[in-house]
């Protein structure tokens, strides 16, 4: 048995330790919006904020989540809520499968980070694969949020 | 156009998806025209809308959602005729079903098949609405108007849409539906956001692997290596022990196009347990006759094929005479390997077998066939099968294939209870239907002046029929169509197909064959520029000629100006020819797809091996627009999507299997490579075309073409990873 701090909320989950948090949030809590994209940490659709940090969840056994703060794209945070509000101004989801996980790594890039450089972005949001290819807009809405909290 | 009725008390309600009351009218589109005359002289209504008490508008989209936006392009059009408040309009997903007429989200056509009935549908509840209104108030009709969700009197009484429902129910289509001028259009041809943009960003939309029903159990199938291979035994022993493992039981193949390829199932209380326990299986396999498929050598039997003659498509003029009496002539072949979709969202479905039905819920982009097949598979009625069609998360042609929608169906069926079968992403790397490797020759002959007097294009691929029709031998008249109509003015042209057996599924990708054709044509067409001494943007433009519309029975009709229009428009966008630092340089390409024109111009550096695309600039045609930031956000998926395949797409075989299993070795392009994308759309209120595909094949030459003017050196085969060029 382990117990998980997810989105402010506790939640007993029974099952191998191995067993990497992302499966935990989705199959065993009820959290769909974290995803499953290749399950090797390589595509960053399953990155959740771990003590404030973008992880790939689907790399990180329940064992190590424990006793941390774990936040998904359902979860609270001030810079997340005013990139989804640039996610939406800007139009930038086309399939939308990936988004959460952009959104994620693009949290804890303007949480380190008040005020990222172009090569600041896309160094952090290279751990991310859009197949639809939105990586524009992306940056483009990334950007935006950063001038709407300089005010 | 087709037949617009108000069904608003009729029966049919029931079935349809709406809920019952409101005013609701059903039409009957022009893809009936494809389907058998009885269905014609029969109302067979496909598409509906539903205006309830309250205003609220609800729209069913019978097309499917994988990034295209249609849920939102289909629906806005409804609403710009009948002058609806945008804000007003809610969506419903329709289940797969052929009362929705045909629902195939492919070949990058939703928007042109549904737009004039789309148009008729709004046009007609707005007249019925203002009928209602003049009813009400007894006034002439011609007094009345229709502004946001208002029925406006010239008195300057107004009532909500809301408030004639009642009356609107009674009332008969009118005869003479009068569509607005499109000056008039307020959401077609402008900027609309996704209606679902709030539930991708939060992360409430559901995609097929979020959805979950009561008591759903997860599976993992292992398939075999080699394409077609069965299970000889397996020992399950390992696999039971993983916590969480429930079942271990085996599915055969079904040898149907879409049928799943069989093998053995891991049934578990969640994803990473069906995952870990089909690692721990251990089988034997009868890996059967593609064990012999390595892609190496059978590019070298590909290559083989082309340079030698082969089934004849096109002979206009001469061609030996015009190769005889050459000033110059050129060759060159083409190689292009195997891609595979990727979708983010891995294959998936979620079935529920319960006596003689079925419920579905899946990412499909075919939702009727899926539902087809299904019922096939269990020998029940289709009415017994439920599709739901959840988001999809990416489609590009994968998730027109239901395999995995059967096997969900077979697994349940097996246990006797709902269950999810999810791919992993090896399972979607290694078991697909790739599209087909290629080879290419290329050759043409110029005159002194720089004319290009013959042109000879050999074409050999594994042609898509092969899943249809095992052992098809030669590509088809569709997948050849881009060479044998390429729009030169050509005196001595000629087109041939050569040899290819499919070792593999062959399947459809975004843009299709449009890749190696788009490539191979506008790769040639470059290297006859610079063997003419002339700028590749003049020579193209020479070539492609004088203004031509084709000569088919197809309303939609090639038309070389407009061609030429994209192609002069990109240049002018980006500036073409103009000072750039050194090892800097411009590439052109153009190519007509799915009925529509593209153009682009990219502009790269090439410094070591390192190539940077800074730049592109593309021009799309698309006839009238009806989303322009969809079409612009298309466009620049596509300049993403054709980079991949350019620096990194290509599948390999050896001894049957397909050597790639994830994103470290069949990789993406990432944000840091990702191109400044600017796209103009050519305003013109033709009959709307294709935007989903046809950004993609003008991407991977106009790099090479770029490529080239810095080094001096041609790329004839993809990926430039190859090369060590990144």
């Amino acid at each position: 048995m382990v117990a998980l701090q997810i989105n402010g909320k506790k939640h007993a989950v029974e099952a191998d330790l191995d067993m990497p948090l992302l499966w935990a949030i989705r199959d065993f809590i009820g959290f769909t919006g974290t995803k499953y994209g290749c399950g090797k940490g390589l595509c960053g659709a399953c990155m959740v904020l771990m003590d404030g940090i973008a992880v790939n969840s689907c790399q990180l056994p329940i064992s190590v989540a424990e006793g941390k703060e774990i936040i998904t794209i359902e979860g609270e945070n001030k810079n997340l809520q005013l990139l989804q509000k640039s996610w939406a101004d800007l139009n930038v989801p086309q399939c939308g499968f990936c988004q959460p996980g952009q959104l994620i790594t693009a949290t804890a890039l303007l949480d380190s980070n008040d005020n990222p450089s172009d090569d600041d972005i896309e160094t952090a949001m290279s751990r991310n694969i859009c197949r639809c290819g939105t990586y524009q807009r992306i940056k483009n809405a990334i950007n935006q949020t950063v001038e709407l909290k300089k005010g | 156009m087709g037949i617009v009725k108000n069904i608003s008390r009729r029966n049919f309600i029931k079935g349809i998806g709406l809920a019952s009351g409101g005013l609701i009218l059903a039409c009957n589109t022009d893809s009936l025209g494809h389907m058998p005359t009885e269905a014609l002289i029969k109302f067979n209504p496909n598409l509906f809308v539903q205006l309830n008490s309250d205003g609220s508008l609800v729209l069913i989209a019978a097309r499917s959602e994988m990034g295209n936006g249609v849920r939102t392009s289909l629906t806005s059009v409804i609403a710009d005729e009948m002058e609806a408040d945008w804000n007003r309009v809610t969506v419903k997903q329709g289940t797969g079903d052929s009362k929705y007429g045909n629902q195939n989200t492919d070949g990058s056509q939703s928007v042109r098949t549904f737009f004039k009935s789309m148009r008729k549908m709004g046009a007609t509840t707005k007249a019925i609405l203002i009928t209602a209104a003049s009813q009400k108030w007894k006034v002439p009709a011609s007094e009345c108007n229709a502004e946001n969700h208002f029925i406006i009197h010239k008195s300057g009484k107004k009532i909500g849409f809301g408030g004639l429902v009642e009356i609107a129910k009674t009332i008969e289509v009118p005869k003479d539906i009068q569509l607005k001028s499109p000056k008039d259009f307020k959401y077609i041809g402008k900027k609309l956001p996704s209606i679902d943009v709030d539930d991708y960003s939060n992360g409430s939309a559901i995609f097929g692997l979020d959805q979950r029903v009561p008591n759903m159990k997860f599976a993992a199938i292992q398939r075999c290596p080699v394409t077609f291979g069965k299970v000889i035994s397996f020992d399950k022993t390992a696999a039971m022990k993983v916590y969480g493992v429930l079942d271990v039981i085996e599915i055969p193949r079904i040898e149907r196009p879409f049928g799943p390829l069989g093998g053995v199932v891991v049934i578990a209380t969640n994803t990473w347990a069906a995952f870990k326990g089909k690692e721990a299986l251990k089988i034997e396999w009868d890996k059967g006759v593609n064990t012999s498929y390595n892609s190496e050598d059978y590019m070298k039997q590909l290559t083989e094929n082309v340079h030698k003659k082969g089934k004849e498509l096109k002979n206009k003029g001469d061609i030996d005479a015009a190769f005889q009496n050459a000033h110059k002539i050129l060759e060159t072949t083409i190689q292009l390997p195997h891609l595979v979709h990727t979708p983010m969202e891995v294959p998936n479905a979620v079935a529920w077998v319960q006596n003689d039905t079925c419920e579905v819920w899946a990412p499909s982009q075919a939702p009727q066939r899926a539902r087809a097949e299904v019922a096939d598979f269990l020998k029940i009625p289709i009415e017994n099968v439920t599709m739901n069609v959840t988001f999809l998360g990416g489609g590009f042609g994968r998730k027109s294939k239901p395999d995995y929608v059967v096997e969900a169906a077979m697994v349940s069926k097996a246990i006797n209870g709902p269950v999810q079968v999810v791919w992993s992403r090896e399972d979607d790397i290694q078991h697909s239907y790739f599209h087909a490797v290629s080879a290419q020759k290329m050759k043409a002959s110029l005159d002194k002046n720089g004319k290009v007097t013959g042109w000879q294009h050999r074409v050999a691929l594994p042609s898509i029929s092969s899943t249809f029709q095992p052992g098809v031998e030669y590509a088809g008249g569709g997948e050849t169509a881009a060479a044998v109509k390429a729009p030169f003015e050509i005196e001595n042209f000629n087109v041939e197909v050569g040899k290819a057996n499919a070792h593999v599924r062959i399947g459809w990708l975004r843009s299709v064959i449009n890749i190696p054709l788009g490539f191979s044509i506008n790769v040639f067409t470059d290297q006859l520029a610079y063997e003419a001494g002339m700028d590749p943007l003049d020579f193209r433009m020479k070539l492609i000629g004088s203004d031509r519309i084709e000569e088919t029975n197809s309303e939609h009709k090639m038309n070389t100006a407009r061609l030429k229009h994209v192609l002069k428009q990109a240049a002018k966008n980006a500036n073409w020819g103009k000072k750039l630092p050194e090892r800097h340089a411009q590439g052109i390409a153009v190519h007509y797809s799915f009925l529509s024109y593209v153009a682009s111009v990219v502009e790269v550096s090439v410094k070591d091996n390192n190539v940077k695309v800074h730049k592109i600039h593309t021009v799309i045609d698309c006839g009238t627009a009806i989303n322009k930031d969809t079409i612009t956000a298309q466009m620049e998926g596509a300049a993403v999507f054709g980079m991949t395949l350019t620096f990194y797409g290509k599948i390999t075989a050896k001894d049957g299997a397909i050597e790639q299993s994830n994103f470290h070795n069949y990789n993406m392009l990432r944000m840091p490579a990702a191109p400044k994308t600017h796209v103009e759309i050519i305003d013109n209120y033709e009959l709307p075309t294709g935007v989903g595909e046809p950004g993609v094949p003008v991407i991977a030459p106009a790099i090479v073409n770029a490529i080239f003017k810095v080094t001096g050196k041609r790329y004839n085969s993809l990926p430039l990873s190859d090369y060590n060029l990144v």
